[in-house]
């Protein structure tokens, strides 16, 4: 009966030997191109809050001889610390906006095409839904992280521009605030720090998040948080701790990643920070993580093949 | 060799029975009208012949097995599943970007002459466009593949009549050639007959007429009979009598075109009067079995 079926498609398939050969990569492509166009509040979003921050800086220069007068009393070391720290409000805002942006996106990825009925057509192409879920899973490991630096490496850039005309303006020179800034190291750990911590280490979540979305009718992040919330009950009631929660709502802001070592900084962009990419990828936790990550992502390409609009 | 072979498909959904053990054979090139009442399982059995829902049974389309190797069978089937599903956020050229993307028998030029033809710009949004326009893009995407299939479910669902005929015209005119199969299932029956080379009806999850269009043509004949032979015409078993402006018009299954033309006048029955005829008469049998 196979042998039978085999031949039978195979003769269809010589009929039309012609193009039917695409290279594997390129519906990926174009899936990942599809979440681009179809989410564009992604970046819209991303640009609008960095929008807002560039203003309120702007606003925040007038005080700038006030602060270089105060700084010029003390030690050199607190010129870093009080130069820096506009620049790292901006990379922790946008840290901030990529966290949620991620759990947003997670919980619309496979919930939109189904309350649009856009399901019915994307399925009437030859993309697989493991391309189309792996697509969208990998908008949250690469494409937002990356997004969100290329969003703060401008942010940034422009905050450089409108510090140094201040400065100059007032009188003061620009080279110790390009020294002490260590601008290009910085944007160097950015990546790594949005990459890890707030990419590979928060995956299981997004990845969860994204198997709710095609399962459930409405209320994605409600049903996602539910189960989270029922074992942390169970646990506070047998065992009056919290380390579920605590794990989970902690690695979703991509907290205690091993990924760096600093010392007492709040943010890891600096020149103490240290780097340890080894014992991150080392971590049992991250490859604990990752298993859950392609158990969900595994079920959700089961899932939508069962599923259809709502 | 047929394009799609089905026996005994049948598929439940809980305690509810979708398709009862329905056999289907339809061959290269054929046009095939699957008409039935609502619920009758029209859509869960193109669904099924999509590979979007599972099934018990056998079934192969194009050779293959729908459920098992869906994203093989897709380079080869298109299907519109009905007017409103292509994304309101896409402009036009993302989805010929799109599709030209990801469909190997995507010609984009096919597909770009055809949309010339219609008012549509490249720059909408689907958001932007009407009902009809919608439908005139997304049979435009379909006329640029090279599929073998297309599967229509209600392709004009909605739409005022101007777009429902110019779709079906466009559809023979531009896209069918003797090699292509099509699948439609409609409501609007009037609109595909003349398209149709076979015909399907379906009811509760069974096949209750399957044959083709010439068959019906030899097998139907609808007389509108001349008051005084009412009575004969009644003795040769009509399978539906109706009365029109005073007149009785029976509606025969298998009876001499000749005999019958001697009652009155004879016309092959329109597929909505065969319809209602053969699917009402099994509706009453059924109610009245209750």
């Amino acid at each position: 009966m196979n042998t039978q079926s085999d031949a039978l498609s195979e003769s269809f398939q010589a009929q039309r030997a012609a193009p039917a050969v695409t290279s594997a990569t390129r519906p990926m492509c174009w899936s990942v191109r599809r979440e681009l166009s179809e989410n564009r509040w992604i970046y819209i979003g991303q640009l609008a809050i960095a929008a807002v921050f560039l203003l309120g800086y702007l606003i925040s220069l007038h005080h700038l001889p006030v602060m270089m007068r105060s700084l010029s009393a003390n030690d050199p070391a607190k010129y870093r610390e009080a130069i820096a720290a506009p620049y790292d409000a901006a990379a922790g805002v946008m840290m901030a906006t990529l966290i949620l942006m991620s759990l947003f996106y997670s919980a619309d990825a496979l919930h939109g095409e189904r309350r649009d009925r856009s399901i019915l057509f994307w399925k009437s192409l030859p993309v697989s839904d493991r391309t189309t879920v792996l697509a969208k899973a990998s908008v949250v490991l690469v494409v937002l992280p990356l997004l969100t630096f290329a969003v703060t490496v401008v942010m940034q850039i422009i905050m450089l521009v409108l510090n140094s005309v201040a400065l100059a303006a007032n009188g003061y020179g620009v080279a110790t605030l390009w020294r002490e800034l260590g601008i290009f190291q910085v944007w160097g750990q950015l990546l790594y720090h949005l990459l890890t911590a707030h990419a590979l280490w928060p995956f299981p979540i997004f990845c969860w998040v994204m198997l709710v979305s095609g399962w459930v009718r409405r209320a994605v992040l409600l049903w996602a948080a539910l189960p989270v919330v029922a074992i942390g009950a169970i646990e506070k009631l047998f065992f009056h701790t919290a380390h579920f929660i605590e794990m989970i709502a902690i690695r979703l802001i991509g907290g205690n990643a091993p990924t760096d070592i600093t010392h007492g900084e709040m943010m890891p962009l600096g020149p103490t920070t240290h780097l340890t990419p080894f014992k991150f990828l080392g971590s049992p936790d991250l490859w604990i993580g990752f298993l859950f990550a392609a158990l969900f992502l595994a079920a959700a390409v089961r899932l939508r093949r069962y599923q259809g609009p709502i | 060799m047929p394009v799609i072979e089905a026996h005994g498909l049948r598929k439940a959904f809980g305690t509810t029975i979708a398709l009862d053990g329905i056999d289907l054979r339809v061959e290269e090139g054929r046009i095939l009208g699957l008409i039935g009442p609502n619920g009758a399982g029209k859509t869960t059995a193109l669904n099924a012949i999509l590979g979007l829902t599972r099934y018990q049974g056998d079934l192969k389309v194009l050779g293959r097995e729908p459920w098992r190797q869906r994203d093989q069978l897709m380079c080869d089937v298109s299907f519109i599943a009905d007017v409103a599903v292509l994304p309101r956020w896409a402009r036009v050229s993302h989805l010929l970007d799109y599709v030209g993307g990801v469909h190997p028998r995507f010609d984009r030029t096919k597909a770009e002459s055809f949309l010339a033809k219609t008012s549509i710009q490249h720059t909408r949004k689907v958001r932007e466009l009407s009902k009809g326009m919608v439908a005139q893009l997304h049979l435009a995407l379909v006329m640029g593949i090279d599929a073998r299939l297309l599967v229509l479910d209600e392709p004009t669902l909605g739409l005022d009549i101007l777009y429902r005929k110019q779709f079906y015209d466009s559809l023979l005119n531009d896209y069918y050639d003797r090699s292509r199969t099509i699948v439609v299932t409609t409501h609007q029956v009037e609109e595909v007959e003349h398209l149709l080379t076979d015909l399907m009806f379906i009811d509760r999850g069974r096949v209750v007429l399957a044959c083709s269009m010439d068959e019906i043509e030899s097998r139907y004949v609808e007389v509108t009979v001349n008051p005084d032979k009412v009575a004969a015409a009644r003795a040769l078993k009509p399978i539906r009598e109706r009365q029109m402006l005073g007149r009785s018009i029976l509606l025969f299954d298998r009876v001499d075109r000749q005999q019958l033309a001697s009652l009155g006048d004879v016309r092959t029955p329109s597929i909505a009067d065969l319809f209602v005829a053969v699917i009402g008469a099994q509706s009453m049998t059924q109610g009245a079995g209750r």
